[in-house]
């Protein structure tokens, strides 16, 4: 679930109308003429490792790389991809030649020009493997970076590749900095950051707080907060007392603090909560090289046997919805039409019956050919929702005569032992959804290798044929009808049940103006926040 | 005396090897590998990059070679870079040493100015109300689950009545207030955890310090006191106390690993920047480097503390004497 809430918060800075001014080409001037005031303190359970955006893999790095520096592209609240530090970009009519026009106005915070030159520099970083860059493979196509002027630079591709336009939207560095310096990794910088972004890096006090301070010649405006302070507080129950108390401004609520410790009076007249739904999804796996999960019809019954409306409305307390398919809820690729299987025992039992399972010898058990319909289902320890979701699973599938055993690991041996060896019958388990449909990694059978994230071994040629399909077409409505016959296809194909999407539950102070929900959160347009005079907290 | 120490000293070397061996072991005997811990279900970080990430650490090594250079690193005092943020272990001991030695010191001294008189008071007044009193008063601070004390009185104190801050070291603020202001709230974030701390630590050392005192009381040295007619207070004080409080030195050296080792639950509680939530995140993200480097100091530590006690005993209790001099 942590990399969910790293992507609600990768579009901090989107903002709905100045992409629309950038399609028009109009450069604005900043919002608040009005003068950045208060500090917003933001509460999170562990502190950033590394500010460097290539490097960063956690929650908190990549919260606050975002807010340090900007990308060539970023996704606006509607989860389009919009330009960043790009004013708008090309591309070629094979696909493999994509050139960015790049803005003219934008300084690093120490005062020197951003140039094409710098684009080159992070990019070529990125693939040096000496770096160490986790993200090394969504770049691995690239063929060349080049400059064409000191604000136009071209990426070629080995072959059309439409998720590059998000992908390019990593963090851009300074190499007038960093050029030259031995190790990016262990350098000062990582603890220093310079970049171009709305908040320049004030102060790191390790696994207290981090500063940052507005940056008043930011080129997309003056930001309306004029700090943004990170404080590391681990423990939930005391981030929730932080909050009500006024120690920190904001922070994630648990479903239970969502749902019952929010409605006192102090809570209402201080804070307001957010829903909507997280980028990420729950899932029961089937490992399809198990006979017992061969036949599709036993996958649907399965399927059909579980109400996951019980299991959101009892182990989220109601805080999550449905979901039916891998792609991300709210956005274009998502296909609303498809029904999945909706909760009828009475379809399941007739589809085991179909497949040949019945309770011939009286246990209670479905059975065929003397073997009973009885397997493990495994998860992760240390998620009380999905250990409660595998409960409530258990007792659905006995319903139909469907014994389920469960067996609670550790993550790193549950990782090690049985998801990467393929050493399971079935799994519960969640999977963060990018903004960007490409499925490749987990639902290609290419990806079904051992050690690949496709373990569960589906293998559909039609789907691999779509998402290649959908990985070289750069045209979103032909994108669109591609992901949604893949939808439909794998829901029909059953190797998942799809149980449901979680809510992000974030409170935030209400002294905080300008919040939006949108389908990307609250935290995309942050630029834009600001306190009424009358009730700035923080004067200095 | 001098050629105990030595010898004392020396044998640290063996021990602490073999301890690092030891833990190296344990360590990689837990199913699982930091790559896996960090990339495993990411969809964005292809296999290649995981294969890259174990290359540059080392961790696709056999474990013999792995110890190997980290011993070799350890010689010249390089504890090694953590895998997770890729700052020197002893920079990332360093930042956090100050707060949890702070903090225990603080607990420790309190524990001692409260827990020793307090103990000696009920063994002098055995079985009276005020010992009952007192021995119910400690084994409740023992007996409690901590977290949920800390938790209590942050609730309490933190919360409803606002008295003390909630959480927290230092304020992120602190620089833009007057020195004075920053160590009065230094103190002022230091009430709570100290006192929820030092309430657990209260039962042993009061103990001691009372079934020390019955013991010291009966010896015949207190009779001959009285019978010389000395006042009451300078039996007590004088000939008793002095000599009760002989095995508290023990206890007092031991309690050196646990002035740098620091709390996790405490720590991560009253969200304190010290060493227990160190190590802790340390383990719960395979970052080995980390795991060792603070492994070992810990180990050296407690080989010191015990060494300490052990002179210290000989140099209070005149009746011993150590390596056979």
């Amino acid at each position: 679930m942590r990399g969910a809430e790293r992507v609600f918060l990768c579009w901090k800075r989107s903002l709905a109308f100045l992409s629309v001014a950038f399609f028009l080409g109009i450069d604005l001037p900043g919002y608040g003429a009005a003068v950045p005031r208060d500090s917003y303190v933001a509460g999170g359970i562990s502190d950033a490792r590394v500010l460097i955006p290539f490097l960063a893999d956690d929650t908190a790095s990549s919260s606050i790389c975002e807010l340090i520096f900007n990308g060539l592209t970023k996704v606006d609240k509607d989860l389009r991809v919009t330009g960043d530090l790009a004013r708008s970009w090309k591309i070629s009519e094979d696909g493999r030649l994509i050139t960015f026009y790049l803005r003219d106005n934008v300084r690093w915070h120490d005062g020197k020009a951003f140039t094409a030159e710098d684009v080159k520099f992070t990019y070529e970083q990125i693939l040096d493997p000496s770096n160490g860059s986790p993200y090394i493979g969504s770049y691995s196509m690239i063929r060349e970076v080049r400059v064409l002027d000191e604000h136009t630079v071209s990426f070629e591709y080995e072959e059309p590749y439409a998720p590059a336009l998000l992908k390019l939207g990593m963090g851009i560095l300074p190499q007038h900095i960093l050029r030259g310096a031995e190790d990016i990794r262990s350098s000062d910088f990582a603890t220093r950051p310079v970049g171009t972004g709305p908040y320049r890096f004030g102060r790191w006090k390790n696994g207290e707080y981090i500063v940052l301070e507005a940056n008043r010649d930011y080129f997309e405006g003056v930001p309306g907060i004029k700090r943004y302070v990170y404080r590391i507080i681990p423990d939930q129950a005391v981030a929730f007392l932080e909050l009500v108390s006024g120690g920190v401004d904001s922070v994630a609520l648990s479903p239970y603090q969502y749902r019952y410790r929010s409605r006192t009076k102090d809570f209402v007249e201080k804070i307001e909560k957010y829903k909507y739904p997280s980028h990420s999804y729950v899932y029961i796996g089937y490992n399809l090289k198990d006979p017992l999960f061969s036949d599709k019809r036993v996958r649907r019954a399965l399927s059909y046997a579980v109400d996951t409306r019980k299991i959101i409305d009892s182990v989220l307390l109601g805080l999550g919805s449905p979901s039916t398919g891998p792609f991300l809820k709210g956005s274009p690729f998502y296909d609303e039409s498809v029904e999945g299987y909706p909760y009828d025992p009475g379809r399941a039992e007739a589809l085991l019956k179909e497949a040949g399972w019945e309770d011939t010898d009286g246990d209670g058990i479905l059975d065929r050919d003397g073997v009973p319909l009885s397997f493990t289902v495994a998860t992760n320890q240390g998620s009380r929702v999905r250990e409660d979701t595998a409960t409530i699973v258990q007792s659905q599938w006995a319903e139909i005569g469907v014994d389920a055993k469960i067996r609670v690991v550790a993550w790193s041996a549950f990782l090690d032992q049985f998801v990467n060896k393929k050493n399971f019958q079935a799994v519960i388990l969640g999977w963060t959804t990018p903004i960007d449909p490409d499925i490749y990694s987990v639902w290609h059978s290419d990806s079904s290798r051992e050690g690949g994230l496709n373990f569960v071994s589906y293998s559909n040629g039609r789907v691999d044929a779509l998402i290649e399909e959908g990985r070289r077409e750069f045209d979103t409505r032909k994108r669109r009808e591609i992901y949604h016959e893949l939808h439909g296809l794998i829901s029909r194909d059953a190797p998942y049940t799809f149980l449901f999407v979680p809510y992000s539950t974030p409170a935030v102070n209400r002294r905080f103006k300008g919040i939006e929900p949108s389908p990307a959160g609250i935290g995309y347009n942050f630029i834009e926040w600001y306190v009424p005079e009358e009730e700035v907290k923080y004067k200095f | 005396m001098k050629y105990y120490i030595i010898k004392r000293l020396l044998l640290t070397i063996p021990m602490l090897i073999g301890i690092s061996i030891i833990m190296f072991v344990v360590m990689h005997l837990a199913p699982g590998d930091p790559t896996s811990m960090r990339y495993g279900l990411n969809p964005e970080v292809s296999q290649g990059a995981r294969a890259n990430f174990n290359r540059m650490y080392g961790l696709d090594e056999p474990l013999h070679v792995q110890y190997g250079m980290w011993i070799k690193r350890l010689l010249t005092l390089d504890f090694g870079r953590s895998l997770i943020d890729d700052r020197p272990v002893i920079d990332k001991v360093a930042s956090r040493l100050p707060a949890t030695v702070l903090l225990q010191a603080v607990s420790i001294l309190l524990i001692i100015s409260i827990a020793i008189p307090l103990g000696a008071a009920g063994g002098l007044k055995r079985g009276s109300f005020f010992d009952k009193v007192t021995t119910v008063f400690v084994f409740v601070g023992y007996a409690m689950p901590t977290f949920w004390l800390a938790l209590i009185l942050i609730f309490i104190f933190g919360f409803k009545l606002g008295w003390l801050p909630v959480s927290g070291m230092t304020p992120w603020y602190a620089d833009y207030l007057p020195f004075s202001a920053k160590a009065g709230d230094l103190a002022w974030h230091l009430v709570l955890p100290v006192v929820t701390t030092a309430f657990g630590g209260l039962a042993a050392l009061s103990r001691y310090s009372r079934s020390s005192m019955i013991e010291v009381l009966r010896e015949p040295y207190i009779l001959t006191a009285r019978a010389k007619g000395l006042s009451e207070n300078r039996v007590v004080f004088v000939h008793a106390l002095k000599n009760a409080l002989l095995p508290i030195v023990t206890i007092l050296g031991l309690t050196l690993p646990a002035l740098i080792s620091g709390s996790f639950i405490f720590e991560t509680i009253f969200a304190w920047p010290g060493m227990g939530r160190l190590g802790y995140e340390a383990i719960m993200n395979y970052d080995y480097p980390v795991i060792m480097g603070v492994g070992v100091m810990a180990t050296l530590l407690t080989l010191l503390g015990i060494f300490i006690s052990d002179v210290l005993y000989a140099v209070v209790d005149p009746r011993i004497r150590l390596g056979g001099e």
